[in-house]
């Protein structure tokens, strides 16, 4: 395949920075959600 | 428990195996392009993730509108259209650094100052500024309503962005689908990857939106929480003072 640097790079930064995105977001929560009293939560 | 619930496990899931089914379609399944070769398999992630991009601010501006109308849920609304922001600016950055190294293919250089180019990295610029605004308020109702002014002043730019090829004379190829004589150029499955891209990419923006807003939510309560409890450890103190005197 021509190129497959270029292509590979736009697909693992994409997926990556996602994929980090959505990590950090865990991740936050986690910390988060131990804090805060469960009555605050209405999705639970 | 965190900010997951049944339905984002199911959607989450869902994003996953749709996305790896447009990964092999995209490198194994379809064929290269006749004029631009190979590189067109960078359209499967760049295409989906300015048309997301492009949602994500709709959605903000909607649910900014919603916020300044509905004043009994204001910041239900307004932490829906942050977090769409959020997840918006950051798929915009994807479209600009994909679409930058698919131009250095194809027209053989990283940047151009093209009028399609430079209007989505205006509309870049702009919601990054409203990222920026939405910190600036630690009061969550001020908050609100102060982004949802610039939010539904911002998504006026959108149109501009798409429009940009036909408007100007653009180094960036017209729309092959979203194009304004209905006429869609392109094969079958690379038709049918392309699809399945905008929903793999869907389902992983309804996820972020989903959690990015639960979790500023927390953290406006967390905010909340933290000020009362300092408010009273300054009338204990107050208090104690008083007496003692």
């Amino acid at each position: 395949m021509k190129d497959l640097g270029f292509i590979l790079a736009s697909w693992i930064i994409t997926l990556g920075s996602i994929g980090v995105l959505a990590l950090v977001t865990v991740r936050r929560a986690r910390e988060l959600s131990s804090r805060v009293p469960d009555e605050h939560k209405p999705w639970v | 428990m965190t900010t997951g619930t049944a339905t984002t496990r199911v959607i989450g899931w869902i994003a996953i195996l749709t996305t790896a089914w447009v990964v092999v379609s995209a490198f194994f399944l379809t064929p290269a392009d006749v004029i631009q070769g190979d590189s067109v398999r960078i359209m499967y992630v760049h295409v989906p993730t300015a048309w997301i991009a492009y949602l994500a601010f709709v959605i903000t501006a909607v649910a900014s509108g919603c916020s300044l109308v509905r004043k009994h849920r204001t910041l239900g609304f307004d932490r829906v259209a942050g977090a769409s922001a959020e997840v918006g600016v950051l798929f915009m950055a994807m479209t600009l650094i994909t679409g930058s190294l698919w131009g250095r293919l194809t027209w053989g250089t990283f940047w151009q100052w093209d009028p399609r180019l430079t209007t989505t990295l205006f509309l870049f610029v702009t919601y990054v500024g409203y990222l920026a605004i939405r910190r600036v308020d630690v009061d969550p109702v001020r908050r609100a309503r102060r982004s949802a002014v610039i939010a539904l002043l911002a998504v006026l730019e959108i149109p501009l962005v798409h429009f940009s090829v036909v408007l100007w004379r653009s180094l960036h190829q017209e729309a092959s689908v979203l194009n304004t004589d209905g006429d869609v150029r392109l094969d079958g499955l690379m038709l049918f990857t392309l699809f399945s891209g905008v929903v793999a990419f869907t389902l992983m923006f309804v996820w972020l939106v989903m959690h990015r807003q639960r979790l500023t939510a927390l953290s406006d309560v967390e905010r909340v929480v933290g000020l009362d409890a300092s408010i009273a450890a300054r009338r204990a103190e107050h208090a104690g003072g008083v007496r003692a005197t």
